[in-house]
């Protein structure tokens, strides 16, 4: 089968695969570029743990095929920390014990920055709303919604 | 233990060793691994729920290029006669063994009947579409009630149903009875003044964990074998793995992933013998993992139910009689949690008289596995449901009711012996107390309560403690981390040598690298292997005490331990300055060596743990739809290690309850076939579709263990499907008896009460 | 003396006999005596979890009885 040259950015650095057509961006994300921080739950499309950003816009990478993501920027969970350390998002999931067996967990804190990014003070309705894409089995989601919630209050910064 | 101890660490709530790489996608999962010259394997599962299996013809997909191994049940060994799989999933391992691989039957649909192995998943597929297999169709039995009917076609022509007071000599579909009873039952029913009677129904759920289950194989010419994968119970996984393909433990190393969840259901051996196998035909590694429509129709679920409950009260709301009948659905073969159920069901409450009657069913549907407190939170639903409608026809409050009836250390329990130490009535004067039990309600919304109960394991652990040249401590022991139990771990190290928790990581060794230890499951973890880490810890003390003697040239008896520190007996030497562990370490290699020590114990003694949860919902009466408005679980902990991590749990098991009490369900056609094998359609909570969910940790110490532990994860997914179901009641003034209470079941009662 | 009770799982192997006394200092004595008056009962005896007052273990054999000991015979139990 005849296979696909993609060149795309991941995480602000340039990278160029090829893909069978009828290949997703997870698998090329997890099997070829070996980034399993992306994780699989479902491949349909009904669990969020395979979040991504593709140019900002939150999409399950299990949903969108690889050869389309040309030219695009790609975030991935590797992408979130800095050179300074973590993610604001990731130190105060640590901080609420928002993670139990931590699978979900990628998925959710891509799907928050995506969240803050565009409502940097969400009230709880809208977080639980943003957020009803990922489904975490573990927690119950009190823990979750708690982090984002002090993430948005840090980001808001002294009233 | 003294209420009053003042811990430095025990009940605090610090960021888990393993965090950061779990936030920034470094954590390696099941699926996460990848080998160097490794190939896909791929299982062919049945399309029909019951056939016998004619023939099989691998040799098209044998001969495709790229295909590299092909195996059927011919390939393994014997399915083993005798022995149960040890640990925590039921059942014996030559039915185990044919669940793995069907042999001359095909028992539920999604039945593996093959698998191959192949260069990449697309020509695995291709592989897996060309095996030929020649079934005999057989009339699937999916009804619990019509599968235990005489006459009924059998699953197994072998199955005699066990614990019969006359042996059977009749082949049946019931694989075990339990019945259990005390005094006189027809007496307690006379002196009740109000009886209430109730029958329920809930079907198959799935444990819903979002990782589905995933390993890898490498198998050398020696047949020497490495298995990498997820689950709760590597050395458990390791012990079937070798007795299913008949192999020798010790050439069998299985390393443990993180692990995406699991609530039970990876206790449960599927992929990892196939792998094995898969692996030392093609002479590669194999990575094998499910999809999770695959984990849907062939792993998990727990049993469907239907219960019959008989409960008779004085006015003054003693319980006088109560009776139980439930059947439990095993699935393709036996193993179901009817036991505990049967054992659970009265567990709250001092009872007099009572009788129950327990059965447990084959039908043609995957065989169930593990799930949370199995068995309890079905038979308990029941339970929970009857003694509100008592409270109701008492007009009683349901709390006091409860309280009035509650056991107590010395109750004899209806499982038999008299309980221990336990937090019921702690628990329900904390909900009767708690300001959610008394806050006014929205109009048209209802309040249910109910009680959960789980024992809570013991079983086999291993620890060891090592002391690193500079003071720090690594702990390892052999259970995966599901839930944050290496921060309990390093929380309890640290507290016992004095030494500050960052200090202290906790590694999960492989089943080469550290000894024994049953699953992560049972809510055993910080109880026993926390006992096992904190007898290693004490012995480090021991060796410390002893160092610091030959250090000072006193006798050991002269040397105390106190906050990590070794400090000569006060007015003897005082002249002498205290030794940290630092201090020790360092000088390790002049004083005897490394410091290491090790425990290995079964632990005796985990704490019965009870559970009062209060759920508020309000009814949408046009499409029956049902919102969660607040929900509070109260639960006896024993002692909380790590904080926050015990809420997590309260919460997690409640959100579980909720999906199972208002939504999740195995919907089957009337050819065995699931419907709804995917998550979209298994519709389990989303963050939108739950409050905040308020916890309260009660702390009634278990004297048994060095903390105080009870263990916390199975007991909180019990109590919420009665009480998800008496808030309906109470919204409504309609009880629903059976589960889930989806819109459409809701719906219908609105309507049927509205004719 | 060790007060012994089975639940229902055991009574096909014990003749239906729920209830007796055994004379044993632990659990090791008590199931060589049972074994010894329920010759068909040893394998399901050891697969029991027991009841020592009122605290389970899974497995008990060295368990020491005190004279008064109640001793329960249980079904094993799956836990998730």
């Amino acid at each position: 089968m005849n296979k696909i040259q993609v060149i795309t950015s991941i995480n602000h650095e340039e990278v160029e695969f090829l893909c069978e057509p009828q290949e997703t961006l997870l698998d090329v994300l997890r099997d070829t570029l070996g980034r399993t921080g992306t994780k699989e739950g479902c491949a349909t499309g009904d669990c969020g743990a395979c979040s991504v950003l593709v140019d900002d816009r939150l999409v399950c990478s299990c949903l969108v095929l690889a050869a389309e993501t040309g030219g695009r920027e790609i975030t991935t969970i590797e992408g979130i920390a800095t050179e300074e350390g973590l993610h604001p998002i990731q130190q105060k999931f640590l901080d609420h014990a928002a993670l139990q067996c931590g699978v979900c967990t990628p998925g959710l804190i891509i799907a928050t920055k995506s969240l803050l990014d565009r409502h940097p003070d969400p009230d709880e309705t809208t977080i639980r709303y943003w957020l009803a894409g990922n489904l975490c089995r573990c927690t119950g989601y009190d823990k979750i919604v708690r982090a984002v919630q002090d993430v948005a209050r840090d980001l808001a910064g002294p009233a | 233990m003294s209420e009053s101890i003042d811990y430095k660490l025990v009940g605090t709530s610090p960021v888990r060793p393993d965090g950061v790489d779990k936030v920034t996608g470094r954590a390696q999962y099941g699926a996460d691994l990848n080998l160097p010259n490794q190939i896909h394997g791929k299982v062919l599962r049945s399309p029909h729920a019951h056939a016998r299996i004619k023939r099989i013809d691998t040799s098209r997909a044998t001969a495709m290029p790229g295909v590299y191994a092909v195996i059927t049940g011919e390939d393994f060994p014997p399915p083993p006669e005798h022995g149960d799989v040890g640990g925590e999933a039921g059942g014996s391992i030559g039915d185990h063994a044919r669940n793995i691989m069907a042999r001359d039957k095909a028992l539920y649909h999604g039945h593996a009947v093959a698998a191959v192995a192949a260069r990449s998943l697309r020509i695995a597929d291709e592989a897996l579409a060309a095996i030929e297999v020649e079934y005999e169709v057989l009339e699937p039995v999916l009804d619990l009630d019509a599968a235990m009917a005489p006459g009924a076609p059998l699953l197994d022509e072998n199955c005699f149903t066990k614990n019969l007071p006359e042996k059977s000599d009749k082949p049946s579909n019931i694989a075990e009875v339990m019945l259990l009873s005390r005094g006189d039952v027809d007496k307690g029913f006379e002196e009740a003044d109000v009886i209430v009677e109730g029958e329920y129904r809930i079907p198959m759920a799935h444990q819903g964990y979002i990782e589905p289950h995933a390993c890898i194989a490498n198998t050398n010419e020696a047949g020497q074998s490495t298995v990498w994968c997820c689950t709760q119970a590597h050395f458990d996984f390791r012990a079937i793995t070798a007795k299913v393909l008949n192999m020798n433990v010790a050439d069998l190393k299985f390393i443990a992933s993180e692990i995406g969840g699991g609530f039970g259901g990876k206790t449960v051996v599927y992929l990892e013998p196939l792998a094995v196998l898969l692996s030392r035909k093609a002479r590669r590694p194999v990575k094998m993992k499910m999809t999770r429509e695959e984990v849907f129709r062939a792993t998990g679920p727990t049993s469907g139910t239907h219960c019959k409950i008989k409960v008779g009260a004085k006015k003054d709301g003693t319980l006088t009689a109560a009776t139980a009948w439930m059947a439990y659905e095993a699935g393709a073969y036996a193993g179901a949690p009817m036991g505990p159920g049967a054992l659970t069901v009265f567990v709250p409450y001092h009872l007099e008289n009572f009788k129950v009657e327990g059965y447990e069913v084959l039908v043609n549907k995957p065989k169930v596995g593990a799930y949370r407190a199995p068995g309890a939170p079905q038979s308990m639903h029941a339970m929970e449901s009857a003694i509100d409608d008592l409270a109701r026809e008492l007009n009683m409050d349901p709390l006091d009711l409860r309280l009035k009836n509650a056991a107590e250390e010395g109750t004899r329990a209806s499982y038999g012996p008299k309980f221990p130490v336990i937090g019921l009535k702690e628990c329900l004067r904390a909900a009767k107390a708690h300001p959610n039990y008394t806050r006014a309600l929205p109009e048209g919304a209802g309040r249910g309560v109910a009680v959960g109960f789980w024992f809570n394991f013991g079983l086999q652990s291993s620890a060891e403690v090592h002391v690193n040249e500079n003071g720090t401590v690594t702990v390892v022991e052999g259970n995966p981390d599901i839930g944050g139990s290496r921060a309990s771990m390093c929380i309890m190290a640290a507290e016992t040598l004095g030494v500050p928790y960052e200090s202290v990581r906790t590694l999960i060794g492989d089943t080469e690298s550290t000894g024994f230890s049953n699953s992560t499951g049972g809510s055993r973890t910080t109880f026993a292997t926390g006992m096992a880490v904190v007898r290693a810890c004490e012995d480090i003390i021991a060796q410390c005490r002893a160092r610091a003697a030959v250090t000072w040239g006193i006798d050991e008896d002269q040397v105390l331990w106190v906050d990590g520190q070794a400090i000569p007996a006060s007015g003897v030497n005082d002249e002498l300055k205290p030794l940290s562990l630092a201090d020790i370490a360092e000088n390790a290699a002049k004083t005897g060596g490394p410091l290491l020590s090790r425990a290995s114990l079964t632990a005796k003694g985990a704490g019965p743990s009870f559970s009062v949860n209060i759920a508020d919902l309000q009814v949408d009466r046009d499409t029956g739809k049902i919102d969660v408005l607040a929900f509070t679980a109260i639960q006896d902990a024993g002692r909380a290690i790590h904080k926050a991590y015990v809420e997590g749990q309260l919460q997690g098991g409640a959100a579980q309850g909720l999906g199972w009490a208002l939504n999740e369900e195995y919907i089957y056609n009337a050819d065995g076939i699931m419907e709804n094998a995917g998550f979209l359609d298994y519709r389990m909570p989303v963050a939108s579709d739950l409050p905040m969910i308020d916890t309260q940790i009660v702390e009634v110490p278990n004297p048994r263990h060095p903390y105080g532990v009870r263990g916390v994860g199975e007991t909180p997914i019990v109590a919420p499907l009665a009480a998800a179901a008496n808030a309906v009641r109470d919204a409504i003034g309609i009880r629903i008896h059976d589960l889930p209470l989806s819109p459409p079941r809701v719906l219908a009662a609105l309507d049927a009460a509205a004719d | 003396m060790a007060h012994v009770v089975f639940l229902s799982h055991l009574l096909a192997v014990t003749d239906g006999e729920a209830e007796l006394d055994v004379p044993a200092r632990n659990v090791r004595e008590l199931l060589a005596a049972l074994e010894q008056r329920f010759p068909d009962a040893g394998e399901e005896l050891r697969r029991s979890a027991i009841a020592i007052d009122g605290l389970i273990c899974h497995d008990a054999f060295l368990e020491t009885l005190g004279p008064d000991s109640e001793v329960y015979f249980m079904p094993q139990i799956a836990g998730g």
